[in-house]
């Protein structure tokens, strides 16, 4: 679903030149979910906005759900999701008029684009809320309203930045269920990033653990916790390989 | 097509609010209720000098500060969310100016008539082609508003613009005609394009649709509004807008 080879992206002022990412290799197949993680600055999110087509890499290449990153950025925007980390919908908007004018930008007429849309909100436990200004739902209804723009036009692969971020355990827990429902149901593949180590642990097959612009370790869960010893934890793989804390930087982030 | 249906969406938010639609066009009623009576006693001009330069007050001002709601929604996360669809980055910035047109409009109308109720009297013609005009230059000033709202800090393009919008205004010559300015504040009123659009609504409202300002004034309106589209796409396509 995701094939990138030396994927690199450098930043150039007069000041000085920046080397964000510095050649990421990796894979994802369909159907997994992939846990992206790394400390503040080490190029997590650079390589997130690269794969969704906001930013252009400056080396390498890749392809995403199919289609080549730089070569067909629209075809890649076509197939996949994103669910950015500061939201998608504007506190005095409503949700369904935000939720049908998405949809219709994926090409669906407006009947189309009303029944798909009133169907999502009614598996995302949304039902409801369609004449609902964003500003009054809560902070997990609106992260799942998030998903739900995410998931209008069915994707195969659904990019998600920080998606719980702010939310308390029980919401959190709530849209970690929700994600393996879409999986499980829809076969759909999710690459997200977080900051919460348990959030890994709990919803990913896999996860990738980025550091000064490269991939430095990956593997399942148990897999990289078994490397350091019994009953270690995800937080602990963590220090080892990056030598610093996550959750101290998702704190501070 | 897709600049269409982001323009009818973003018409139906500004319809819910009515009350924006309202006081985006008060200031240059105001100004046509309690500068207009004195205007037009004071010999300096006509109803039909005075509503075109209004009109574009309206368009100027209006248009002028419409790169605000861009920083609202990049605050949101919904410009981000709409640069992942695969709607063409030209059509995000299109659905936005038309939007800003078609209020402008509304406005303009609204304008228009007020002014008939105080006395302007312009062939309909003259009317039609005036608001053509005063929608042409606003859409280029919408488009240039929401690439300097890409391009400022957000906390800095409100201040910016409202320092920057009033000088324009008045050196426009939309509140008094610039033939009763000095030479210098003439030469310098001459640098703007929107010196050339009054004078070409005014010229529209009196009827010569061929004189020289009509034709000046579609001309650099024209020109202007070319311009600042092609500025407004290139910021709308740049990878960090």
């Amino acid at each position: 679903m995701i094939h990138a080879r030396g994927l690199r992206r450098t930043y150039t002022s007069k000041a000085a030149t920046v080397d964000a990412v510095r050649g990421v290799d990796l894979d994802v197949s369909p159907g997994e979910i992939v846990g992206f993680l790394g400390p503040n600055g080490a190029g997590k999110t650079t390589t997130l906005r690269m794969l969704t087509t906001l930013l252009r890499p400056t080396g390498g290449t890749a392809t995403v759900a199919g289609r080549d990153l730089l070569a067909e950025p629209a075809e890649v925007r076509r197939r996949i999701g994103y669910v950015p980390q500061g939201g998608t919908v504007g506190p005095a908007s409503r949700v369904g008029d935000e939720l049908r004018l998405q949809a219709r930008l994926y090409g669906m007429d407006a009947a189309a684009a009303r029944s798909r849309v009133e169907a999502l909100l009614g598996r995302l436990e949304l039902a409801g809320m369609d004449a609902r200004p964003a500003a009054s739902l809560s902070g997990g209804q609106r992260r799942r309203v998030d998903i739900a723009m995410g998931l209008l036009h069915e994707p195969a692969l659904l990019f998600l930045d920080e998606p719980t971020t702010g939310l308390d355990p029980q919401s959190r827990a709530g849209l970690w269920e929700h994600v393996r429902r879409l999986r499980a149901e829809h076969g759909l593949t999710v690459f997200l990033s977080t900051h919460y180590l348990e959030e890994a642990d709990a919803l990913c097959d896999r996860v990738l653990i980025i550091d000064g612009g490269r991939i430095v370790r990956e593997g399942a869960p148990a897999a990289l916790k078994a490397e350091i010893g019994p009953g270690a934890t995800l937080d602990e793989v963590f220090l080892a390989v990056t030598g610093r804390a996550l959750r101290e930087q998702g704190a501070a982030a | 097509m897709t600049g269409l249906i982001l323009a009818r969406h973003y018409v139906r938010e500004v319809m819910r609010t009515k009350l924006a639609l309202v006081f985006g066009a008060l200031q240059p009623v105001l100004y046509l209720v309690l500068f207009g009576p004195l205007f037009a006693r004071s010999g300096v001009g006509s109803w039909e000098v005075l509503v075109p330069g209004l009109l574009v007050q309206l368009g100027l001002l209006s248009a002028g500060m419409s790169g605000f709601g861009v920083v609202f929604d990049q605050r949101a996360g919904v410009l981000e969310r709409l640069r992942v669809t695969p709607a063409s980055r030209m059509s995000l910035l299109l659905g936005r100016v038309l939007k800003d047109v078609l209020v402008l409009l509304v406005q303009a109308v609204a304008l228009v008539v007020l002014g008939w109720a105080f006395g302007l009297r312009a062939p309909l013609p003259g009317v039609l082609l005036g608001l053509t005009l005063m929608l042409l230059l606003a859409a280029g000033l919408s488009a240039l508003s929401y690439a300097l709202a890409l391009t400022l800090h957000p906390d800095l393009f409100a201040p910016i613009m409202s320092t920057v919008l009033v000088p324009l205004l008045l050196l426009s010559g939309a509140l008094l005609p610039m033939s009763l300015a000095p030479a210098w504040l003439d030469a310098l009123s001459r640098l703007t394009p929107f010196r050339y659009a009054v004078e070409g609504l005014r010229a529209c409202f009196a009827g010569s649709y061929t004189s020289g300002s009509a034709l000046l004034g579609a001309g650099v309106t024209a020109l202007f509004t070319v311009g600042c589209l092609i500025v407004g796409t290139r910021r709308f396509q740049a990878e960090n807008a």
